[in-house]
């Protein structure tokens, strides 16, 4: 069956497909009933505003319907029901299943019980493909992806997004480097998993050192609950907080990403430079979840 | 073979049943464990610590009495005592003498380190780990186990 719960286990060809096909349907060449009388289940153990908005969106944009649970506190899960019996339910009303959950592995587990599609909309820390998707479109509107200098800025540590999208770009030849505040590099694991696969990945304490030699900076939030107090989190924050000022000298095609939602990382005046791309990353999560709504349901 | 009690009596031969030879020193309390013999199963078992030999410096032997373990549950010792021989006995005769591999998927043998993985949780489901080069891979959250593995084992 064709579940994505991973990015990791996508082949390029398979990313490469599914990122054609989200260009065809941003240039309209899609057709509106592909999936008309089709159901899909948004089943969200978590909040989430966008991910399950644009999933909505994409669903509704190719003639299908989808119903959902988003208040935990309604749920069956609430009174003590597995997920394995919530999914195994639920696979027998729609044609596939959209999942966000706390637990990490829960969509690999979703999908060992369901009859249907499983597609992971993020599972605690760990995956979250469609956001990994989203990213790799957005960089390949402005250029090539392959061997591409990338930076990771932000919290590298518990960052999921950074780490799906690190292990996407090393099937690209990218090069990587990593600018993060004392304890919340990139793990060593990922590090040298990313190594052993032929990435380099280099390391920096300070973005405005490698700016101007990067193609794509991709920027995420750093969390005030990792410090262990708010003057500490503000005098990090600070030092990894992107102005136009620290954008001077950068390459002419240089992006500027974020997953959102963002705080402070991001000043508001780079929104209204070329190089600001992450509400056009939002946006792209229209095309990118109706190629994945195609693949599996096709 | 008994030996002279003089050069430290070791464990009877068994009549049927399985002797694991060649454990690292220290690990045949582990290796019960991974196979799943504990305080309330009914075998007859005789455990030899830290045995003097001649390849290995110093090795543990496990003797279980009356069964014979089966590839699946030999496979598992391979974690914790990867040079382990198995020889199953029938009427105090070697019926058969084998190695461990190390095999390629877990089920049910090691929990996840991980408190937010979802196989910690009460679904229903044991945990699966595949067996990499540096270590066990959680097939539900990715978690890598490159160290202590006999502090996870269920």
């Amino acid at each position: 069956m064709n579940h994505i719960i991973s990015i990791r286990d996508l082949e390029r060809p398979e990313i490469d497909c599914l990122l054609d096909k989200a260009a065809l349907i941003q240039a309209n060449q899609y057709n509106e009933s592909a999936l008309k009388g089709r159901i899909l289940a948004l089943l969200f153990f978590e909040p989430s505003t966008r991910t399950r908005m644009s999933f909505d969106a994409a669903m509704a944009r190719l003639g299908g319907t989808s119903i959902g649970v988003d208040n935990v506190e309604a749920s069956s899960m609430a009174k003590g029901e597995t997920l394995a019996d919530t999914i195994r339910v639920v696979s027998g009303y729609a044609d596939a299943i959209v999942l966000r959950h706390p637990k990490e592995g829960a969509a690999r587990l979703a999908s060992e019980f369901s009859s249907v599609p499983v597609i992971n909309a993020g599972d605690g820390a760990g995956q979250h493909p469609s956001q990994t998707l989203l990213d790799l479109y957005t960089i390949r509107q402005s250029m090539p992806l392959e061997r591409i200098k990338v930076g990771l800025l932000g919290d590298l540590r518990y960052g999921r997004t950074a780490h799906s999208l690190a292990h996407a770009l090393s099937q690209y030849g990218a090069t990587l480097h990593t600018i993060s505040p004392k304890g919340l590099e990139l793990p060593s694991a990922i590090a040298e998993e990313l190594a052993e696969s032929g990435t380099e990945i280099i390391e920096h304490d300070d973005v405005s050192r490698v700016i101007t030699g990067l193609d794509v900076l991709y920027v995420t939030r750093i969390q005030r609950e990792r410090f262990p107090d708010s003057a500490s989190y503000f005098k990090v924050a600070s030092s990894y907080r992107i102005t136009p000022e620290l954008l001077n000298g950068v390459k002419e095609h240089f992006i500027v990403l974020h997953p959102l939602p963002r705080l402070d990382e991001i000043d508001p005046r780079v929104d209204l430079l070329p190089h600001a791309r992450y509400f056009e990353q939002s946006r792209n999560g229209i095309p990118v979840r109706m190629a994945m709504l195609q693949k599996v349901m096709s | 073979m008994r030996r002279d009690a003089r050069d430290g009596l070791l464990i009877s031969p068994i009549r049927d049943g399985t002797v694991i030879d060649h454990i690292n020193g220290g690990e045949a309390l582990n290796v019960l464990k991974i196979i799943g013999i504990t305080g309330a199963t009914t075998e007859s078992i005789s455990v030899a610590t830290n045995v003097k030999s001649s390849k290995m410096g110093r090795k543990d032997i496990v003797k279980i009495e009356n069964r014979e373990l089966r590839k699946e549950e030999v496979d598992r010792i391979a974690l914790i005592a990867p040079h382990a021989t198995i020889s199953i006995i029938r009427n105090f005769d070697v019926y058969e003498k084998k190695g461990v591999d190390i095999p390629a998927l877990l089920i049910g043998v090691v929990r996840c380190p991980n408190p937010g993985c979802i196989s910690n949780t009460n679904e229903p489901v044991p945990s699966k780990f595949e067996v990499m080069q540096k270590g066990l891979h959680c097939l539900y959250c990715e978690w890598m186990i490159t160290k202590d593995i006999t502090n996870h084992i269920l």
